[in-house]
């Protein structure tokens, strides 16, 4: 299995994101990657591309433009209906080895990790998981890809010097999305792929969706969390109120999902959700590092806990020490009264 | 049959630091734990062998006190257990990683073909979930990720049934063995070990191999053979966190009056 370490790799130019797409929509990530790409495919002089594999192109071609992409890669056909690894991971591998982009990046979403995990050994190179910053030594165009380890206790730059594209996933809501500019124009690239549903060894029998709780924490711009703190499954109901007095959803720290007070679909941190809202309400959340990593990109924290040593506070743009249960319903007023003024003000 | 599951030991992550002076790991000291994803996986894999038969073998890489941790597995009732022990492989990425794990698989199937490799979704230390993949792309066989459980598996037809998780919904998939499987921590609830399987554990020794006992390249393995490479760690920045009232002192609604302002300026309201 001999690894390409050759001067090859010279001839990669291009920074490219993966577009993953379902039932005619972007997975938000997808366009949220354009913003880090943007600005390295300018660092380094550069285009910026998108791959798109599957039906519906065009249309999400032209969004991408919008979104700040030069080019758009199109392999289209009828085996890539549904995402799955082996059809995708041919038109990508395809794509790469004919266009050689230096730079790949995917969502780190569980098709973005399926597929970007098996590219990365097809073509040989190296891969970064979850990165939260992304930049370029432009002189030696080197990827340099940081990212949290050991549960977000340490932070890590990674290269990946000698091999082509430098590929790395990103969490969704990590990166901002960049502004939509409607009518920017792109160029759009086909490509055949010979591959018939004969050649496929894997078939999709059932899809069930979701059944929808309404309840989307990564999308939420205002979530009002609860942690061990609230002391039970009941209390919950006075986090409810909060919530809905901000007109935000709830969300629960991994203590509050593994007692059964709520599902999973709730949980910030690292086993459960990152999420980047414009203000995020930790209610009796102490803070341990693997929940700070998924929330400490919100814009403003308010913290309330009655232990002034909670780590959650070294984070808090304002933080209450004190009884949560008297400290929740006074905020729950004190922000409904501010909303109905602002309300009679208009 | 035969099912092989990947085990890693792992440090207890929620106790790793970053010496903020010379900006490496402080690893003395730190307790090493079973990559809690892998109880799943190995899991998966003695649900297999009670519904059809067969035989479950465990293979870890790591430092000789690895032993330790797949001492701990095969109690649960698996049959063998493998360490791959070597210098050469220290420093490996998920590239390297799953090359060397794919050897060790290439080398049991020489003993009983290998139908099926159960890893956990990822490890908590590195947190990638590439190495699974990795070891499917490295072989050739299908993959099956992000699975909450395999339903059916069809030894005549080389055929596996099993049921991924996405964020839009689940779904079931079919596909042909040999496949990798990974597990989501919402497989099935973890069996308890037994007795029987303590005691065999207790009197069992793993097999340990060097790189002299699986086909590889050297070139391909620790750190010269990966692809990314470290360029420094550092501890996370810290966000400087802002003002803390106290109810105690502010009394209640001047504390939380001083929120709620914060939300007026910062026009969250």
């Amino acid at each position: 299995m001999p690894k390409t370490t050759d001067d090859s790799i010279k001839d990669f130019r291009g920074v490219w994101v993966y577009v993953e797409h379902a039932d005619g929509k972007a997975t938000g990530v997808s366009w949220e990657l354009l913003t880090p790409g943007r600005h390295m495919a300018d660092a380094l002089g550069v285009e910026l591309g998108v791959m798109i594999v599957g039906d519906s192109g065009s249309r999400l071609a032209t969004e991408a433009f919008a979104y700040g992409a030069d080019i758009a890669y199109i392999i289209d056909g009828p085996v890539f209906s549904h995402y799955r690894t082996e059809p995708h991971m041919r038109a990508v591998v395809h794509l790469i080895n004919k266009y050689q982009p230096e730079i790949f990046l995917l969502g780190a979403t569980v098709t973005g990790r399926d597929l970007a995990s098996a590219i990365a050994i097809e073509v040989d190179t190296g891969l970064t998981a979850d990165c939260t910053q992304l930049g370029v030594d432009v002189e030696k165009r080197l990827f340099e890809m940081t990212r949290p380890a050991f549960g977000g206790n340490i932070m890590a730059t990674i290269l990946c010097e000698q091999h082509r594209p430098q590929m790395a996933t990103v969490r969704p809501r990590v990166m901002p999305m960049p502004a939509r500019q409607p009518g920017r124009l792109g160029r759009i690239v086909r490509e055949e792929l010979e591959l018939k549903e004969a050649d496929i060894a894997t078939k999709i029998l059932k899809f069930f969706p979701t059944e929808s709780e309404g309840v989307n924490i990564a999308e939420a711009d205002i979530i009002v969390t609860a942690g061990r703190g609230v002391g039970s499954a009941e209390n919950l109901r006075m986090i409810e109120e909060l919530a809905q007095a901000t007109g935000g959803v709830v969300g629960a720290s991994r203590a509050v999902v593994d007692l059964g007070w709520i599902s999973y679909a709730h949980q910030v941190g690292q086993t459960g959700k990152t999420v980047r809202p414009r203000l995020y309400i930790a209610v009796g959340v102490s803070g341990a590092i693997q929940h700070l990593v998924g929330m400490q990109n919100a814009d403003t924290i308010i913290a309330i806990n009655n232990d002034p040593e909670a780590p959650i506070f070294s984070v808090a743009s304002v933080g209450i020490v004190g009884d949560l249960f008297e400290v929740v319903p006074e905020l729950t007023r004190q922000i409904k009264a501010a909303r109905e003024q602002a309300a009679a003000n208009v | 049959m035969h099912v092989v599951v990947c085990v890693k030991q792992v440090p207890d992550t929620t106790q790793v630091r970053v010496d903020p002076v010379t900006n490496t790991l402080i690893r003395e000291g730190i307790p090493t734990v079973v990559n809690p994803f892998d109880y799943y996986a190995l899991e998966c894999a003695l649900s297999i062998k009670a519904r059809f038969g067969a035989t479950v073998t465990l293979i870890s890489m790591g430092p000789p006190d690895a032993v330790k941790s797949l001492k701990k597995c095969l109690a649960y009732g698996a049959d063998r257990a493998v360490l791959l022990t070597d210098r050469a492989f220290a420093g490996s990425d998920t590239w390297a990683t799953s090359y060397a794990l794919s050897a060790a698989v290439r080398r049991l199937s020489q003993d009983e073909p290998v139908d099926i490799v159960i890893c956990g979704k990822q490890t908590i230390d590195g947190d990638t979930a590439q190495t699974g993949p990795g070891i499917a792309r490295h072989l050739g066989w299908q993959q099956v990720t992000y699975s909450t459980g395999v339903e059916h598996v069809d030894p005549d037809a080389r055929t596996i049934t099993a049921e991924r998780k996405l964020e839009r919904g689940k779904e079931i998939v079919r596909t042909t063995l040999p496949v990798v499987v990974t597990v989501v921590e919402d497989a099935p609830e973890i069996r308890y070990a037994s007795l029987p399987g303590i005691i065999t554990s207790l009197r069992y020794t793993p097999e340990t191999w060097s790189v002299q006992q699986v086909d590889v390249e050297l070139a391909n393995l620790g750190l010269k053979g990966s692809p990314t490479k470290v360029k420094r760690i550092f501890a996370p920045p810290q966000r400087s966190g802002g003002e803390v009232v106290s109810v105690e002192k502010a009394g209640l609604v001047d504390a939380v009056k001083s929120a709620v302002d914060v939300l007026h300026t910062q026009g969250v309201l």
